[in-house]
């Protein structure tokens, strides 16, 4: 995993509420065996036209929008399914965080075991952020994630909560599998104090 | 004996399993039965043999194929390339890392969320994962199960543990005398409607009270499953006689002395009196009714005689917003009825409605009565266990001999990965968990509901109130 330490980045604003992982990727992308080429189907939905074009009218096809890293979105991101496609098809697009005011359990923390950094923010500061952009499209933030800070255009800094593991992970760029394995003598120790009450591989016909 | 605070179901399950806790740290969970399917698995296998890893305990772990297979036939031809690639790959994954597999000729096939506890092996105070947010379903028996990304299947597989931040506790009472014709699945509507889909995000629900205990275990299993639509990754029901008389002849059950022991283990797990919950909440089942969505989210939901809201009505500009949206994109108006409303296309199935007790509710209402004229109805059962159990019991021949489309067990349409999808613009109302926009097809308009509303509008082509057809 590539480390997150601060990002600095003008905004791609989306602000519909409660966008669901369906949303994020439809689930005709998701017969892929590998983590490629997802960021074709990112917002699939509304990015293309029935025929199968680009939609001039959504954010994500606009030229000025390209290369940008932070997603504004609305409140309640990412609600719906486990699939970690949604992550991965953000990050194919190019975001390494997504600012919203709520995100739901099960995307957040995909999102942090890829180094995509959900920022939540208060109400006011989401309104804000969204008021500043239809202002001035092209103002910049800035993510510090030691300080767990985010700078406004004008140097007015919010903190968003970030539990310590997950940040330590992403400044890192550590991937949490390593920490477990870490610990196996621990995992060993359950395991002879709670053996298994049933072997599923008796279900294997020969 | 040593006198100890009162612990909810929730407490005492994850207090069971935790391995270790480092200050500062998730906790590392142990997991007592890992469920994969061929969507969310390939990657995490991927990962394993990039880091040399074997499959730690492959005997508490089971595959199956449901999401990307055809459900009109067992055939490689009716399946796109990239589909077959997909199974394939779980296939090998399985041989290679030796976990049990059904794949997609196996006639112990089925939905994930289905095959699991009617094979016994879904068992109360147990922890249980799948890459899938419907794995909350389990829950029904009183186990801990929830749905987890790709990353955290490979840990699983890895490990046999996750690392997890404990969630808070959310009491969900449901009280009061069920009307005829009110199913588990308008109970979990009603609910959703009332906290929002967000409602429950970072807590584990646990379904209380006697309207819950009034619930056979299929229906426990349909409001269970929608725990993740009101934003919980969990939902609980302590286990009673209902959950033991159901399990006691399950393949997987513990059998004689076992059983005996099991039976004390799980008498002990229900919630103490004088537990406390973070937060609560209580529905009065006797004021429900049949429930159905006009929107794009499951929260989007009203009674079947009702109206639609009016956004104009709503003062949070924010909500206002998402209902105009929805509105828009499901074509209905504020303030309209939807009783009545043609429909194009109904689903019978999903993780959430295609249990036996699901197929018979549909089979009441469609007897000696005929599909209405235009309309697609598609019936497809959850495992090859429950549609064996309905071709037995002769159900197969009444959906058949009025028109409907008797499938084989897949997620189909809920999902519309496996070519069963919805056509732009057409209405389905469905006994799936989502009616988010698309989700069943690029453009399709997704209406839930339960089996018996689903039924009423395949034989009257309209959006109906089943209970007049309820013999």
């Amino acid at each position: 995993m590539e480390p997150f330490v601060t990002l600095t980045s003008k905004l791609v604003p989306l602000p519909n509420e409660n966008v669901d992982t369906d949303q994020i990727i439809p689930a005709r992308y998701l017969k892929v065996t590998d983590k490629q080429g997802l960021a074709e189907g990112l917002f699939a939905g509304w990015r293309y036209l029935p025929d199968g074009s680009p939609n001039p009218d959504f954010v994500l096809n606009k030229p000025e929008m390209q290369g940008r890293k932070i997603l504004l979105a609305g409140d309640n991101f990412g609600t719906g399914s486990s699939r970690e496609h949604a992550p991965w098809a953000l990050m194919g697009w190019g975001f390494r965080a997504v600012i919203s005011t709520r995100f739901a359990d099960i995307f957040y923390n995909n999102a942090l075991k890829n180094g995509l950094l959900p920022v939540i923010v208060d109400e006011a500061t989401h309104r804000r952020l969204f008021q500043l952009v239809e202002a001035e499209p092209d103002i910049e933030v800035t993510i510090d994630l030691p300080s767990q800070t985010l700078r406004l255009p004008d140097g007015t800094e919010v903190t968003f909560p970030i539990d310590g593991f997950s940040k330590h992970c992403l400044l890192k760029g550590l991937d949490q599998l390593g920490y477990l394995l870490e610990h196996m003598p621990r995992i060993e120790a359950y395991e002879r104090e709670h053996p298994p009450r049933f072997d599923t591989r008796v279900l294997v016909r020969r | 004996m040593a006198m100890t605070r009162p612990r909810t179901l929730f407490e005492k399950i994850w207090d069971d399993h935790v391995v270790y806790e480092e200050p500062g740290s998730p906790a590392i969970l142990y997991i007592d039965l890992h469920l994969i399917h061929e969507v969310t698995s390939p990657q995490a296998f991927q990962g394993l043999r990039e880091k040399g890893l074997r499959v730690r305990r492959p005997g508490q772990t089971l595959a199956t194929m449901d999401h990307s297979i055809p459900t009109v036939g067992r055939d490689f031809s009716l399946m796109d390339a990239m589909a077959v690639k997909q199974i394939q790959t779980l296939e090998e994954n399985a041989r290679a890392f030796g976990i049990p597999l059904f794949n997609m000729f196996d006639d112990r096939q089925g939905i994930v969320h289905v095959i699991g506890p009617e094979l016994g092996l879904t068992q109360p105070g147990m922890t249980i994962v799948c890459g899938d947010s419907h794995t909350s379903t389990h829950g029904a028996f009183g186990a801990l199960a929830f749905g987890i990304g790709t990353s955290e299947v490979e840990h699983v597989l890895a490990t046999q543990t996750i690392l997890q931040r404990k969630p808070k506790t959310f009491e969900v009472r449901f009280e009061g005398a069920r009307p005829e014709g009110v199913t588990a699945k308008d109970m979990i509507l009603a609910l959703i409607a009332t906290i929002g889909t967000g409602g429950g995000v970072g807590h584990v629900f646990e379904y209380r009270g006697d309207a819950v205990r009034g619930l056979n275990m299929e229906e426990r299993l349909t409001l269970c499953n929608m725990s993740i639509e009101g934003g919980a990754r969990a939902g609980l029901i302590a286990p009673d006689d209902v959950t033991f008389e159901y399990l006691a002849d399950k393949p997987f059950a513990p059998k004689g002395k076992d059983w005996d022991e099991a039976l004390k283990r799980w008498r002990q797990l229900p919630t103490d009196p004088g537990a406390t919950y973070d937060k609560s909440v209580t529905i009065d089942v006797s004021r429900l009714e049949p429930m159905i969505t006009w929107g794009t989210n499951p929260a989007q939901a009203i009674p079947i005689t009702g109206r639609i809201p009016d956004p104009d009505k709503e003062p949070d500009p924010r909500r206002r917003r998402a209902m105009e949206r929805a509105l828009a994109y499901m074509g209905f108006q504020p303030g309209q009825q939807l009783l009545g409303h043609p429909i194009d296309v109904v689903f019978i199935g999903s993780c959430t409605n295609a249990r036996i007790t699901d197929l018979r509710m549909a089979a009441q209402i469609f007897k000696g009565r005929k599909v209405a004229p235009g309309v697609r109805v598609l019936v497809v059962p959850g495992s090859q266990q429950v549609k064996r159990q309905a071709e037995a019991e002769g159900l197969d021949r009444i959906f058949k001999d009025a028109g409907a489309e008797w499938r084989e067990p897949g997620c189909s349409m809920c999902i519309a990965m496996n070519g069963d999808r919805l056509e732009p613009g057409q209405y389905a109302v469905s006994t799936s968990n989502r009616n988010f926009e698309g989700r069943q097809g690029p453009g399709g308009r997704t209406i839930l509901a339960s089996p018996l509303t689903a039924a009423a509008a395949a034989v009257t082509g309209k959006i109906t109130d089943p209970r007049p057809l309820l013999a």
